[in-house]
């Protein structure tokens, strides 16, 4: 381990033959899940991004195979029930899934396919990482890379409440969520992501964030001539953007590829719930606790007296005292 | 025979010198207190979820892991034996008049001033309070989490839903925990009630402090001799 590997700027690199240091460091990592005051990282990794152009997907799902075989995930083989989505949904082992749309163009009546990778967006200000209750079970790295950090997860599936693009998958076999890394494993050691470099097309393309967002802005400025009016970048600034991103033929709705939020956010519900609800409710209870406590202790208590036990004896020798039941 | 007005048919005077009176039988009691036990069980697991300075509690329960599916286990348990108890408690939790001027008087209840207020039967209207927002709030807490139990209902409702449903389950864990507070608080600042919970009997002279209009036809069944 002579060298420490540099950041990548590319997927299409290939990997050095000497064994090389992790440039992914635990201290570059700026924000863990229920930690407060995350000590400020000495150095600012240049932020990565994934760019996905889907008018240049082919649909081939090389993406997926790139991503099962990296990974090492064996997805369940599931039925053929009509449809190109293979599986059928994201799952703990499948980081990334080629959603298919037909739609029809109304201004051209065309037929149209829509074909979307989905899989974790790497928001700036991820939900889940915003909802997970349990410490340093998510992270955020200086790059812009949102990691799962398995050891540390207790699989109640808050991050899936948190996500405003419903990515996490929580396992039915080890209880813990799973959801794609951006190849962090291999971003540290100076490669792009499986999913990009597989890419026959180069429709999946990765790098720094500032190239990524000129080479999309390329893409646009190619699509529009080509009479896409509406070509553009989804980078959705509801989320501060994200670190994967895509390049849309219909940028003004991006709901007809399969569902793409138009415009996502952190839920208010979900706000609310990790703002003033914990802070405010912890206050709440911890006063009335405390509260109860110390006038228990000092104030006077209800007591009966002597007075009182006679009366009872009275009451109770005498028989019926009310009459009522008789 | 028509059902007793101010007490459970079960409710009985024990002794006369000095007169000691059964509140609630063995079967009540172990109950409430596996009712009791599981609150405070799913208050620490929850807590630990709640808010990060509390989630070391999990060590309590083994972990992380263990802490999140014995949570809603434990809120099955919890949710089973208050029915139960919800089934023997409600009808003499049931508003009356006396309740309403109970409550107009309050400042007398808190004073400790209890010759100023009215004679009441079994329960009084705190107790009356503490009941119904532990029943509804057993129920909105229960609902409320199975929409959230990853484990075996992750794909019950929507995520939106889900959402709510999170937002509600830990307000209403606030609102339980604020509910149970003050009953254990009133149970030990009213002295001699602890002992209703734990031996089910009171002394005469609590029964006709704090509730004696169920003394009065206590002792009034009693006159009258075993008719049920």
């Amino acid at each position: 381990m002579s060298e420490t590997a540099p950041q990548p700027k590319t997927a299409a690199s290939n990997p050095p033959v000497q064994p090389i240091a992790s440039n992914l460091l635990p201290s570059d990592v700026v924000r863990i899940s229920a930690t407060k005051d995350v000590p400020q990282p000495e150095r600012q990794l240049t932020k990565v991004a994934k760019l996905i152009d889907v008018s240049k997907c082919i649909g081939c799902k090389a993406c997926q195979s790139a991503c099962i075989e990296w990974n090492d995930t064996k997805p369940e083989v599931e039925e053929n029930v009509g449809v190109y989505e293979n599986p059928h949904d994201l799952t703990p082992n499948m980081f990334t899934l080629m959603r298919f749309t037909e739609w029809v163009n109304p201004e051209t009546d065309n037929l149209e396919w829509l074909i979307r990778k989905d899989g974790c967006m790497h928001c700036e200000d991820p939900g889940c990482l915003k909802a997970c209750p349990a410490p340093g079970a998510i992270v955020q790295y200086s790059n812009g890379i949102v990691d799962f950090i398995h050891e540390n997860c207790i699989g109640c599936g808050y991050c899936v409440t948190g996500c405003p693009f419903d990515i996490p998958r929580i396992s039915k076999v080890d209880h813990k969520s799973y959801k794609c890394t951006l190849c962090s494993d291999r971003v540290a050691v100076g490669q792009g992501p499986a999913c990009a470099k597989a890419c026959p097309t180069q429709a999946i393309v990765f790098g720094t964030k500032e190239d990524m967002i000129a080479h999309a802005n390329d893409r646009v400025a190619d699509l529009k001539s080509r009479g896409y009016d509406n070509a553009g970048i989804y980078d959705p600034p509801g989320v501060g953007g994200t670190h994967v991103f895509y390049v849309l033929h219909h940028a003004d709705k991006p709901s007809i590829y399969d569902g793409l939020p138009d415009e996502p956010r952190i839920s208010p519900v979900v706000e609310g719930w990790k703002g003033v609800t914990k802070t405010a409710g912890l206050a709440v209870m911890g006063v009335a606790a405390v509260g109860a406590a110390i006038h228990g202790i000092f104030a006077r208590a209800n007591k009966v007296d002597a007075h009182e036990e006679q009366e009872a004896e009275k009451l109770v020798q005498s028989g019926d005292g009310d009459g009522g039941s008789v | 025979m028509a059902r007793p007005l101010y007490s459970e048919p079960g409710d009985r005077i024990e002794s006369i010198h000095p007169v000691t009176v059964s509140r609630y039988r063995g079967f009540i009691r172990a109950n409430h207190w596996i009712t009791a036990i599981t609150l405070i069980l799913l208050l620490i697991s929850g807590l630990a979820f709640f808010h990060p300075s509390l989630y070391f509690l999990t060590g309590l329960f083994g972990g992380g892991q263990n802490a999140r599916w014995l949570h809603p286990v434990i809120g099955v348990v919890l949710f089973v034996s208050f029915m139960v108890m919800f089934i023997q408690l409600w009808r003499l939790n049931l508003p009356t008049p006396d309740d309403r001027k109970w409550l107009s008087q309050i400042g007398d209840v808190v004073k400790g001033n209890e010759e100023n207020l009215p004679e009441l039967g079994k329960y009084n209207a705190g107790q009356k309070f503490i009941f119904w927002g532990m029943t509804i709030l057993i129920v909105v807490l229960i609902v409320s989490g199975v929409m959230i139990w990853e484990q075996f209902f992750g794909e019950l409702v929507t995520i939106p839903t889900r959402r709510w449903a999170v937002l509600t389950h830990s307000l209403a864990a606030v609102a339980i925990i604020l509910v149970f507070i003050l009953h254990v608080y009133a149970a030990f600042w009213t002295r001699g009630t602890l002992r209703a919970m734990t031996r089910g009997t009171v002394t005469g002279g609590w029964a006709y402090r704090h509730h004696r209009k169920w003394l009065r036809e206590l002792a009034g069944r009693r006159q009258k001799g075993p008719a049920e």
